[in-house]
């Protein structure tokens, strides 16, 4: 794909429990371009935080990435030795995770935490001394007035226990945006807060993206953040991407049964008295799957066809899904 | 990733799960096998003992091993001052340590689940009361404190258990009054409060089973402790009467000729070493399959 | 005559004072989860309480139920005074009053069966005579609540979330109460599984005749059930009505910088965000005058120093607010 920052094609990521292998990456290919905001839906078990996890590095044992190539402004990250990946970790691409509290290191204060990550990986920075002390302490207070935390100069000083939700949560983004990525991987940034804090801090990505010109994946299963935040978005189920194009066409007109499904199964006040209808059944247990539609068992509109695999179909021009309903043919 | 944790195989129940954890780990479980076999050899030590402990002969006095000079097959071991045997008196000495430590254990922890409960989930005046005699209790170090109660009481088998268990159950209490005060928060704990469950039935039926793995981990490696509490009684002289064989009271009978016969004292001493060893590694191959919060 | 009536209803915390402060008697200090909340619940319907985290929605909820004792107040319940019943007389009203909890995984005892769980009401109150009754009604519920027979005797880690759900359900309803309190039953499930868990509490509410509280922190849900809502801050009814007078017309300005924060799929972009300045102030030490006013867009003096009280705006609407009278409203002043 053109422009694109990062370009991630038939990854596999499996874990090697005691009940068996689970595929919890099954092919996933995705890419972000330059500047926009990707994002990536899914229920628990989707597969959406393991995929950005293997793009990190960050998959931790028994799990593994089988296959696939990650590439990253034209490096693969794949190829690159431990040291090289811990690197681009923190100084290219930044993750934040859902929960501020644990992510943070209790025993730090803040500003030693962002300081922790410029000493690292910001080379502009005076080689040693008062001048570079001076430096990481100018390039704090601006980190966090970026975030919008008042009185950054104090607040510096303090512990994460002492910080709110919200605040915690800006503070992430603040550790993550210290060295400029050029991509923030954003899981489930605003997940355990409340809405009027999530509006604030979805808003702040927003601006930072539009001010830093970075890009964004930001992984959620809310679908009215992604209708409110996102360029395109990446719709994910048991380890497969089934649906992916610009937000206004796969909200606006989806394509796939899961996609239209989790959008009328969405409880709002529009729908006030008439029944919702749920999609029924759960989840596939990833292990042992067969080679058929992984949304088969659920599906309403299934047939025998949907028992061989389905590939991506076109559903147009940048809009595509994982259903043989598209494009006419059912054979 | 918790994707794991996620999907269980069918029809596993948690106890299960953690013993199929624990019999994957091959020392623990030979050292569980060593325990085991110290508690057969107590219980039937009339059939697997070679000659009577308490048989004396004083023309074996300090006969020296089998394989050594002047040693008999038959007295592989050799013999004690009086000319016991001292594999005999090992083999039922094992009964005084196994049974004292199992006997303090079990009082031990029933004492202290009952008591930790109460406080963990009662709160108010019953915490407090219960809290300050463990902080005190905690207060004395545990052998002087044993010493003191035997030479009050005099020796004897229930006054060594009664000595042992009258500290022993702060442990085990305040273990379970900690993981009462977590469990006690938990919504389903809150569930039976709903459907009108009295505060008997939640100490004993909800909340009881769910901090027992921890209770039972710290019970086998108390355990160890115990039964060599028991041999420093009998060391001092303050535990079983004689002629009753124990190993405390053997190690403290060769005191007197440890250079001529090194082993009057070094068997019953081994065999301390060997079940004590033996018992803690188990158990924390336990803690470890029981309870992984509880492993450093 | 209403269900339940909750009058005057508080639920303070009191800090745990040391010797040290007992004996230079220095205050308590005291945290005021719930603070004097009126409200009545009709037989056959949802009221929805909604709020954000540490506003006191699930302290009030558990203080009806008595679960936490009130510290102030009274909840009377079919004509009954809940708060002045003796331990017996409780545990007999519990059968009629029930909660279903948010987290499915807190919520069932991890070392019982299905069977021991659900059917834990039934032995509670004496409702089954034999095992053979108790194994039948706990099958019926569980079958009617979408589990299977064959799961009965196994245990809660061998279920998915959405089915641990169903589980509670089970229990809270094998004793056929009339009014249950349900806290955020669907906060900590995933989308799909949202959809189904709120079916099925629509569809047993219409079979069994239930009433419920319905406890939320997510409008699209509420305003999706509810036939009226109550919305809290700090402790605090703000206002409370008939649903489709405050999703369309919200007097107080929490209520409506809350709903214009809510992400939407229907209207991407359409309505304007009012931004609230800062975070939740701490309940141990809450603002003087209207506890919104250090986040109010349209604060004045009044508003620092008087409390506001609850006045009507409309049948059934009231808000709690000192410019209710001027007719202001954030979402008009924004879109201008």
């Amino acid at each position: 794909m053109k422009d694109a920052l990062l370009e991630v094609r038939d990854l596999r990521t499996v874990f090697e429990t005691r009940a068996g292998r689970i595929c919890a990456v099954d092919g996933v290919s995705v890419a972000v371009r330059r500047g926009e905001c990707l994002g990536i839906v899914g229920e628990s078990g989707s597969g959406k935080s393991v995929t950005f996890a293997s793009v990190m590095g960050l998959v931790k044992a028994p799990g593994r990435i089988e296959s696939g190539t990650i590439v990253f402004d034209g490096r693969d990250l794949r190829g690159l030795s431990p040291r090289q990946m811990r690197a681009v970790r923190g100084r290219d691409i930044a993750m934040t995770m859902q929960d501020a509290l644990t992510a943070l290191n209790p025993a730090l204060s803040v500003g030693e935490q962002i300081a922790e990550v410029l000493e690292a990986h910001d080379e502009t920075l005076p080689a040693r001394g008062a001048a570079r002390r001076k430096a990481i302490r100018k390039a704090s207070i601006e980190m966090l007035g970026l975030v919008g935390i008042p009185s950054a100069e104090t607040r510096l000083r303090q512990y994460p226990h002492e910080f709110s939700g919200g605040m915690r949560q800006r503070i992430m983004i603040a550790i993550a945006l210290a060295c400029r990525p050029k991509l923030l991987i954003a899981d489930e940034p605003t997940t355990a807060l409340d809405v009027t804090i999530q509006a604030q801090v979805l808003e702040l990505i927003s601006d930072i993206r539009a001010k830093l010109g970075m890009s964004v994946a930001l992984i959620t299963h809310d679908l009215g953040v992604v209708a409110e935040h996102c360029d395109r978005v990446m719709v994910m189920y048991a380890g497969q991407v089934v649906e992916e194009g610009p937000t206004t066409e796969v909200i606006g007109a989806p394509k796939h049964p899961y996609t239209q499904g989790l959008l009328a199964s969405i409880p709002r006040p529009a729908l006030r008295g008439q029944p919702i209808h749920p999609i029924e059944g759960q989840v596939p247990d990833l292990i042992g799957l067969a080679p058929q539609c992984r949304f088969y068992s659920r599906c309403t509109q299934r047939r025998e066809a949907c028992l061989a695999p389905v590939e991506m179909r076109a559903a147009g021009p940048a809009h595509n899904a994982r259903c043989i309903l598209i494009g006419g043919d059912e054979e | 990733m918790s994707l794991a944790a996620e999907t269980p195989a069918a029809s596993e129940t948690i106890l299960r799960r953690n013993l199929a954890t624990f019999t994957g780990n091959r020392l623990a479980m030979l050292c569980a096998l060593i325990v085991v076999l110290f508690v057969v050899m107590a219980v039937f030590a009339p059939w697997i003992a070679p000659h009577d402990p308490n048989e004396t002969d004083l023309f074996r006095r300090l006969q020296p091993p089998g394989w050594m000079a002047g040693g008999e097959w038959s007295y592989v071991l050799g013999c004690d001052a009086l000319g016991r045997d001292i594999l005999s008196r090992i083999v039922y000495g094992a009964r005084i340590s196994i049974f004292i430590g199992i006997v303090v254990i079990l009082v031990a922890t029933t004492i202290g689940i009952l008591a930790g409960l109460a406080a963990g989930y009662l709160r108010g005046w019953v915490d407090m009361l219960i809290s300050r005699i463990v902080d005190i209790l905690l207060g004395f170090p545990y052998l002087i404190f044993a010493i003191g109660l035997m030479a009050m009481m005099g020796p004897g088998l229930w006054n060594i258990i009664f000595a042992l268990a009258y500290k022993e159950w702060v442990i085990p209490a305040r273990v379970v009054r900690g993981e009462t005060l977590v469990t006690r928060e938990l919504e389903y704990v809150e569930a039976a409060r709903a459907l009108g469950a009295s505060r008997g039935h939640i100490m004993l039926r909800e909340i009881l089973p769910n901090v027992l793995s921890p209770v039972i981990v710290v019970a086998t490696i108390r355990m160890a402790h115990v039964i060599i509490l028991e041999a420093s009684l009998s060391f001092l002289g303050l535990g079983v009467q004689p002629p009753t064989a124990s190993w405390g009271s053997m190690v403290a009978d060769g005191r007197a000729f440890m250079l001529e016969a090194w082993w009057v004292s070094t068997f019953p001493g081994l065999a301390i070493l060997f079940l004590v060893l033996a018992i803690n590694v188990a158990s924390q191959g336990l803690r470890d399959a029981f309870d992984p919060r509880f492993s450093e | 005559m209403s269900l339940l009536k909750v009058e005057g209803l508080s639920k303070h915390y009191e800090g745990r004072r040391g010797i040290f402060d007992r004996l230079t008697g220095a205050k308590h200090t005291v945290v005021r989860a719930v603070n004097e909340i009126n409200l009545t619940v009709e037989k056959g319907e949802i009221l929805g309480l909604i709020g954000e985290s540490g506003c006191g929605k699930s302290t009030l909820g558990r203080a009806i139920l008595r679960l936490h004792e009130p510290t102030r107040g009274e909840v009377t319940f079919d004509g009954t005074e809940v708060t002045a019943l003796d331990a017996a007389a409780l545990k007999a009203m519990r059968r009629r009053m029930q909660i279903i909890f948010q987290d499915p995984y807190a919520c069932l005892n991890p070392r019982r069966t299905v069977a021991e769980i659900v059917g834990l009401p039934l032995k509670l109150h004496g409702l089954a005579a034999n095992d053979a009754e108790l194994r039948e009604k706990v099958a019926a519920i569980c079958a009617k609540v979408g589990l299977k027979p064959g799961q009965i005797d196994r245990y809660p880690h061998q279920f998915s979330g959405g089915q641990r759900q169903r589980i509670g359900i089970a229990r809270a309803l094998i004793s056929h109460p009339e009014f249950i309190v349900c806290d955020e039953p669907v906060s900590a499930l995933d989308v799909s599984i949202q959809a189904q868990i709120i079916a099925l509490l629509l569809e047993l509410k219409r079979e069994m005749g239930l009433t419920y509280l319905f406890i939320s922190h997510d409008i699209s849900v509420i305003g999706y059930l509810a036939d009226r809502v109550a919305v809290m801050y700090l402790g605090e009814i703000v206002e409370m009505g008939p649903v489709e007078q405050i999703l369309a017309n919200p007097r107080h300005p929490y209520t409506q910088s809350l709903m214009s924060a809510v992400p939407e799929v229907d209207h991407a972009g359409r309505n304007k965000r009012i931004r609230l300045a800062g975070d939740l102030p701490s309940p141990l030490n809450p603002p003087k005058g209207c506890k919104f006013h250090t986040r109010c867009p349209l604060a004045i003096d009044a508003c620092r120093s008087q409390q506001p009280g609850a006045e009507t705006v409309g049948p059934g609407h009231t808000a709690a607010c000192h410019r209710l009278a001027e007719n202001l409203s954030l979402l008009d002043e924004t879109q201008a």
